[in-house]
């Protein structure tokens, strides 16, 4: 079925170019990471995960969205969802893979990665982690590939891949909690210590991971004459805005009891985050306006996604809207959650943690090898899709 | 679809490119290298075979049990005593890494990451 | 697919979920958290161990060590420059590197304010303890480390004697360790630290870049029948005592009868082995 992936338009190519540039900017920056050591980054004995961690645990959440239209599909058999359940299904595996590729940049010895199989620790979240991401990775790979190759000779899939497909549920849910349990078992860490952690990762995810493949939906409308059905967009918007209704939910909740409570260990990560924490005279408040973009970005995104008029009749506003709720989470997940856990650090002092260039650059070319994965994915399905059709 | 005319050209490329040490080196090994032994020091730990063929397992095996087990025994050579210890035991005899460690191991190509810690011994 | 088969799908998929979280894992969760009698296990120690290891919280030997140490304050104000020569101690013991850049940095223990070190104790008028000295800190040696829990791989693992070490060999850098440590007593070697190191100890290995590390209580020193280098550092001011909880004629077990002693974050339920007079 590769082959699908041989044959496109100029602007497909272009498209893959593009995206291979930044990937090989990558490579060489990650290149002189590997050689001098994780000191090219911005991190710190303070701050000691930054970017490739907090990319990491955004896209888990990416990846475990997928099953809000796997789930019902096969479980509620609910039929608008057949054609883009393999969108679904690819988006998993290429942000499967952006985590795995984020999590190797961010080992300080990353040939030793192994050492986790080698010496399996069941008392570390980390090993099961790795235990549910690579499960969920192969399971997704697995019953795309046999789902879309029965489509391709027009026979129904075999009854067995059934079987793999509602393991696969469970595993996405697990793979977010367990990526919560990650942060959320850790004593000494106030702002992580807190068992809405899990639900609240869940429900971002199901706001996130949904909201792009809309975007993607709409996009491959225009660009590649797929049409997932206005049913089933209609639908996942839906599902998005209950999730992105649940995540702020519990956002309020953490800024309930944090200030309420006004334990100072449960509120003052959250002042960092949102208006500056002072410490001996001076105001530290640098991820400040990623935070209030997260808020604002909610509001638009969730206005726009509400209102019928900007929902149902125009596509681009739609998209818009869809964009700036993935932003946003992106923003409260992908940049907030992890930074901001470090601040205050256990011996109540703050460091300010800023990024080097060397490791956004890796950063975005793992998320542009991500997104080529997930061309050249989306590309096999719709050129089977199109076969099928002809 | 089964294309012998290019894949059998192909296969012999393949196996004469991963077969490249071999021809560049005109299948010979070249000389075994000759490593400088200590002088003062008559035994070792283990017979001299052993050790070529297993020191590294022994290392591994000392350092689980000195720093795993909190096993610091001795081994005992002729009435003397020997710590399970890479710098404080085999570097006091062989005195030099470039002599002896890094003779061999530049030969068979192996690059252990003992000396990205340990300390060698002043040469 | 026909209907029933989906039922019976359903029920397999939802048993998959129940048991993704297992018993075992439960289990073993929880046989961590005992708030133990004094005793030098728990965690994971070495994996050869490893059938003995599942309920050693409870059944460990009285008979095992549980090495910790007793930290006089008041020794520290009375002495200005001791806090200097303990960590200057330990940094030519172990071979730790000095990097120009605090980013970089490195530190196993070392001076800080007492509002540093003891959060919790809160005051309104300071004392002068309080007000201007500063305390010594460094690894707890948890007898319920966050650490080893947390470390995918055991490099950081408790041994017999009850001190939190590090297997250099093994750690793969992932620094879970550090984000689950609740003291900050946990360095990362961010880039090579060969050659930041001043004055070479050639007793001891240094750091490869890419491994975590912290103190190691001198498990180097003590197996040997010396102290701590910091301890030796002291001198006889007896601002620091190195010994064995579980000996109750030892002299930290003495110090600790006769003074009134915290600890830094008890609430956390690491029972840290480092105590301190104040
Ligand atoms: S103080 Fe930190 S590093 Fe030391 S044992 Fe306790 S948790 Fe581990
Ligand atoms: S950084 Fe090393 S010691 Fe720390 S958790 Fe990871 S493997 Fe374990
Ligand atoms: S006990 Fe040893 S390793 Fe720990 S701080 Fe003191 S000198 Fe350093």
């Amino acid at each position: 079925m590769f082959e699908k992936a041989l044959k496109g338009n100029n602007y497909y190519w272009m498209w893959l170019a593009f995206l291979g540039f930044f990937v090989g900017i990558a490579v060489i920056c990650y290149l002189r990471q590997y050689f001098y050591g994780l000191g090219l980054t911005g991190m710190s004995r303070d701050v000691s995960w930054g970017l490739y961690i907090s990319q990491f645990t955004f896209l888990v959440g990416v990846a475990a969205g997928g099953v809000m239209l796997v789930l019902p599909y096969y479980i509620h058999n609910y039929k608008a969802f057949g054609k883009i359940t393999i969108l679904g299904e690819f988006l998993a595996i290429s942000a499967l893979l952006m985590c795995l590729m984020f999590i190797m940049a961010d080992l300080g010895q990353p040939l030793r990665g192994l050492n986790v199989l080698l010496h399996p620790t069941p008392n570390s979240m980390l090993f099961w982690d790795m235990c549910v991401l690579w499960g969920y990775l192969l399971l997704n790979a697995l019953c795309g590939w046999v789902i879309l190759t029965a489509e391709r000779k027009q026979v129904a899939p075999p009854k067995w891949i059934y079987f793999f497909v509602y393991i696969s549920i469970p595993f996405a849910f697990s793979i977010h909690t367990v990526t919560a349990m990650l942060y959320c078992g850790l004593p000494g860490r106030h702002f992580w210590l807190s068992a809405i952690i899990a639900p609240r990762f869940l429900a971002s995810a199901f706001a996130a991971g949904p909201a792009l493949i809309v975007i993607m939906a709409l996009i491959l409308k225009r660009v590649a004459n797929f049409d997932a059905g206005k049913q089933a967009i209609d639908k996942m918007v839906t599902i998005i805005i209950y999730a992105a209704i649940a995540n702020m939910f519990f956002v309020g909740l953490e800024f309930f009891v944090g200030y309420y409570s006004n334990i100072p260990g449960h509120y003052h990560t959250l002042q960092y985050l949102f208006f500056g924490l002072e410490h001996h005279g001076h105001v530290y408040n640098n991820l400040v306006p990623f935070m209030w973009g997260f808020l604002i970005l909610f509001v638009i995104g969730f206005f726009l996604i509400c209102n019928p008029q900007t929902r149902r009749n125009n596509d681009l506003w739609l998209g818009i809207g869809c964009a700036s709720i993935f932003l946003s989470f992106w923003l409260d997940k992908g940049i907030g959650f992890v930074l901001g856990g470090f601040v205050p650090t256990p011996l109540e002092e703050i460091t300010e943690y800023y990024p080097t260039a060397n490791e956004l650059f890796i950063t975005i070319g793992i998320w542009a090898a991500g997104f080529f994965i997930l061309t050249i994915l989306y590309k096999i399905a719709i050129g089977v899709e199109h076969e099928v059709e002809a | 679809m089964y294309d012998s005319s290019k894949i059998i050209p192909g296969l012999i490329i393949f196996v004469l490119f991963v077969t490249i040490p071999i021809w560049y080196n005109h299948g010979d090994a070249g000389a075994a290298p000759e490593i400088k032994l200590p002088q003062d020091a008559k035994a070792c730990v283990r017979p001299t075979a052993e050790m070529r063929a297993s020191h590294m397992q022994l290392l591994n095996q000392w350092r689980d049990e000195v720093l795993r087990d909190g096993d610091r025994g001795t081994i005992e050579v002729d009435g003397k005593h020997y710590k399970k210890s890479l710098m404080l035991t085999c570097m006091e005899c062989h005195t030099s890494k470039k002599q002896f460690c890094d003779k061999c191991h530049d030969y068979a190509s192996v690059k252990p990451y003992c000396w990205d810690c340990h300390l060698a011994p002043v040469e | 697919m026909d209907k029933k088969r989906r039922d019976f799908l359903k029920v397999a998929g939802i048993s998959t979920l129940a048991g993704l979280g297992g018993t075992a894992v439960v289990d073993r969760l929880v046989s961590g958290t005992h708030p133990s009698v004094a005793n030098a296990s728990g965690g994971h120690g070495e994996e050869h161990a490893a059938p003995k290891e599942e309920h050693a919280v409870q059944e460990a030997p009285k008979t095992g060590k549980r090495y910790g140490m007793v930290i006089d304050v008041k020794k520290f104000q009375e002495d200005p420059a001791l806090g200097e020569r303990i960590s200057r101690a330990c940094i030519q013991a172990h071979n730790i590197p000095e990097f120009p850049e605090k980013k970089d940095e490195i530190k196993w223990i070392w001076m800080t304010g007492y509002e540093n070190a003891f959060p919790e104790k809160s005051t309104l008028y300071k004392d002068e303890t309080t007000e201007e000295h500063q305390v010594p800190v460094l690894c707890n040696h948890c007898d319920n480390p966050p650490c080893v829990r947390a470390c995918p791989t055991k490099a950081t693992f408790k041994n017999k004697d009850g001190i939190v070490i590090m297997d250099f060999h093994r750690c793969i850098g992932c620094r879970f360790c550090m984000a689950a440590c609740p003291y900050g007593m946990r360095s990362f070697n961010w880039r090579n630290p060969r050659d930041f190191i001043t004055e070479v100890n050639r007793d001891f290995p240094s750091r490869m870049r890419g491994v975590v590390e912290k103190c190691n209580f001198c498990a180097e020193r003590i197996g040997v029948g010396q102290k701590p280098a910091c301890v030796e550092a002291c001198g006889d001011t007896g601002a620091m005592v190195f010994g064995d909880l579980n000996d109750p004629e030892s002299e930290v077990r003495k110090l600790l009868k006769e003074n009134y002693t915290i600890q830094r974050r008890p609430s956390l339920g690491t029972h840290p082995s480092v105590f301190y007079i104040v």
